[in-house]
């Protein structure tokens, strides 16, 4: 455990949030199996980094662009995170919408394509600081992972964040693996981090399952953006507990001992010894505490079932306003069905 | 070595296999590398078991790197050797497009013919699985727009057979498309060989032509059975090869239907469908009867939710639609 001087009380909310992200997120799963959503990516054994990263973050002024697994457990930036991203489970298209004042995006799908988002946005975001002749109090945080990373976005991103002394902070979580394709055949560098090297960055690698030493490198590395002094790569190790997605059977490759072993280092596990360790966990509060993640899924998911569909929402969005084609297609849409 | 015995009754997924084992068995030079292929055996199953039969240097896992990965078979093709290379899904293929259109189109026309490059690059196609926009699009008419590569897009499982075995065989680069629809797909496999170039008549008809390929072949047969119905004999021609196009097939087609229906699982906005709707008006413009139709997707992102899907592509009752204003001479742009 890292020695940080964290309130009890923030301790005690980090791991509600952990428990509440694997409870959301088994819960998506089952509404898969039963046809209720679409494929999806579980959690597990990502808690800890999220939730260490996202209670380092200040939820009023920084960003958080995901990969895909990150939206159950980033409650502390608003309800609509969670509340939206069951809409885009169950294949609503509002899912994809996340509402002002949130300071977070939507799922990614295209591997590593946020990066040069999370740039860019954290490049504005201290130029308008400049513009205003103000100091910049915002950071980005990209999460990407080790599988991701292989890709180019990585290295052109890394590399040009550190030109610009954006405040960025690129958060790569190895989860040990990217579908069927273990981290070793990914890189042979000893530790992701170590790249950063090339880019000209500081790079650390993190105990990912243990979210408050997420918490201390994250905090670092906002307050080294935030004073001027540029982008940081943070390397969270940690190990994929579930199946990639609901489509995936990851029995064909993940050897059995490895992942007995990981789950002996089970974020959820390692931050209950913390709390046991501070007096703040008995059994009466955790089951409540999972009562209550019970709860707010249910009501996540009976409100997104609720929510109309409109069926011309097909043509919504597509631009600001629809092209004369579009709007043909849309006046005949229904028409001879 | 004999070529492997071919259950009588195969899926797609099975012919595709067949026709790399085949591949693998004969030349030594032949390998495939992707993202997942080796041990989980391919996102669609498509390279199950070759791993464990051939090895890891031949059935090769790669980083996610779409443009490194493609990149490097079009070196290991400059290089002398037979690379295989699979791409999970289309969309992801426009990571490497540099590779695939600055330099596997162009290498053999700009080094003045020294270099040739025997690069088959496979990736999956097409909606219908739920997968939202960023898995779903149809982008066929992206890489058949290029010269210097051969696009082609089985629909059979004997055309999966045979026509990926030829791209193997073939000197220059050749993108196949696998719709996703079709993998589970099953049927015979008819004797070989098939060709790069030529179109097939699926259903022989006389009063109208539909045109369509991969996911929307299955789709206009089934429309040319409704069409019966309502008396119009329909000619389904299954294109096969995106480029080159076979247009004589087609003009021989439209010539005794005069009159065309053309469906393309892309968009209509300067897509397939237009190419192949200039062609005919170009090849048979006195004998048509009616301006050729175009059915295609509409024009927004590929949703996720089943029904919107279903809507946003085309669907068997578009295509009877699109014919009978063809039929009825009261095809309106839309
Ligand atoms: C450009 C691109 N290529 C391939 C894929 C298919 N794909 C989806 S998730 C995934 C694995 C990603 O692994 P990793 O980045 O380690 O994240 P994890 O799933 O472990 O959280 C792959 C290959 C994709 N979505 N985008
Ligand atoms: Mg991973």
């Amino acid at each position: 455990m890292a020695l940080v001087g964290l309130d009890d009380s923030v301790v005690k909310e980090m791991y509600s949030q952990m428990l509440a992200a694997r409870v959301f997120s088994q819960r998506l799963f089952n509404l898969q199996r039963q046809g209720r959503a679409g494929t999806n990516a579980p959690v597990d054994g990502n808690e800890a980094t999220i939730v260490g990263a996202a209670f380092a973050l200040d939820p009023e002024r920084d960003w958080v662009l995901p990969q895909y697994r990150e939206l159950v457990g980033l409650e502390r930036f608003g309800k609509d995170v969670l509340d939206r991203y069951v809409l885009f489970c169950i294949g609503h298209p509002d899912g994809g919408h996340i509402p002002e004042p949130v300071r977070v995006w939507p799922p990614q799908i295209s591997l590593a394509t946020q990066l040069p988002h999370a740039l860019g946005m954290a490049w504005g975001l201290k130029r308008e600081a400049e513009m205003e002749s103000r100091p910049n109090e915002s950071c980005v945080l990209a999460f990407i992972g080790d599988g991701a990373s292989s890709e180019g976005d990585f290295y052109e991103t890394g590399n040009f964040a550190a030109v610009l002394d954006a405040p960025l902070v690129i958060l790569l979580v190895n989860n040990g693996w990217a579908i069927s394709t273990p981290a070793s055949s990914q890189t042979r560098a000893k530790t992701f981090s170590e790249k950063a090297k090339g880019f000209g960055m500081p790079g650390v690698t993190v105990d990912g399952t243990d979210a408050l030493a997420v918490f201390d490198a994250v905090k670092e590395a906002r307050t080294r953006a935030i004073a001027g002094a540029g982008p940081s790569l943070i390397e969270a190790i940690t190990y994929r507990l579930a199946p990639h997605t609901t489509a995936d059977d990851p029995t064909r490759y993940v050897p059995p001992e490895e992942l007995a072993a990981a789950r002996e280092r089970d974020p959820l596990t390692v931050m209950k010894s913390e709390m046991e360790r501070r007096g703040l966990w008995s059994e009466d509060w955790e089951a409540a505490t999972l009562v209550q993640a019970d709860e707010r899924m249910e009501q996540a998911v009976l409100a997104a079932e609720a929510r109309p569909l409109d069926p011309e929402s097909l043509f919504h969005h597509v631009f600001d306003e629809l092209t004369p084609r579009l709007s043909r297609q849309r006046q005949n849409f229904g028409a001879g069905r | 070595m004999t070529a492997p015995e071919l259950a009588a009754e195969t899926t797609y997924r099975d012919a595709l296999r067949e026709a790399i084992r085949e591949a693998m068995i004969e030349d030594e030079r032949v390998f495939i590398m992707g993202e997942d292929v080796a041990e989980y055996g391919g996102t669609y199953a498509v390279t199950k078991g070759l791993y464990k039969e051939f090895g890891r240097d031949r059935v090769r896992n790669t980083p996610l790197s779409e443009a490194g990965f493609v990149g490097a078979g079009i070196g290991a093709a400059l290089g002398g050797m037979l690379p295989i290379v699979e791409i999970m899904t289309v969309n992801f293929s426009l990571l490497a497009l540099d590779q695939i259109v600055n330099t596997a189109a162009t290498l053999r026309h700009m080094s003045g013919g020294q270099f040739h490059i025997p690069v088959v690059i496979r990736m999956t196609t097409g909606a219908g699985r739920q997968l939202a926009a960023q898995h779903s699009h149809s982008l066929e008419c992206w890489f058949a727009h290029v010269p210097g590569l051969r696009v082609v897009a089985p629909a059979t499982v004997t055309d999966a057979r045979w026509m990926l075995k030829a791209a193997m065989a073939d000197p220059d680069p050749v993108i196949v498309f696998e719709h996703n629809g079709l993998y589970n797909s099953s049927g015979p496999v008819l004797p070989g060989p098939v060709d790069l170039t030529t179109a097939e008549i699926r259903r022989p008809g006389t009063d109208l032509t539909i045109v369509a390929s991969a996911g929307m072949v299955s789709k206009s047969l089934e429309a040319a059975e409704q069409l019966g119905d309502r008396n119009v004999s329909a000619e389904v021609i299954d294109l096969r090869s995106l480029r080159p196009l076979d247009r004589a097939t087609l003009a021989k087609s439209v010539e005794h239907t005069s009159r065309a229906v053309v469906v393309d699982e892309g968009w209509r906005s300067v897509g397939l469908s237009a190419e192949i709707a200039a062609g005919i008006t170009e090849d048979c413009f006195y004998r048509l009867d009616a301006p050729v139709c175009r059915v295609a997707s509409r024009e927004v992102p590929i949703p996720y939710p089943r029904h919107l899907e279903d809507a946003a592509i085309p669907q068997v009752h578009d295509i009877v639609a699109g014919a009978m204003t063809v039929m009825t001479g009261s095809l309106a742009d839309v």
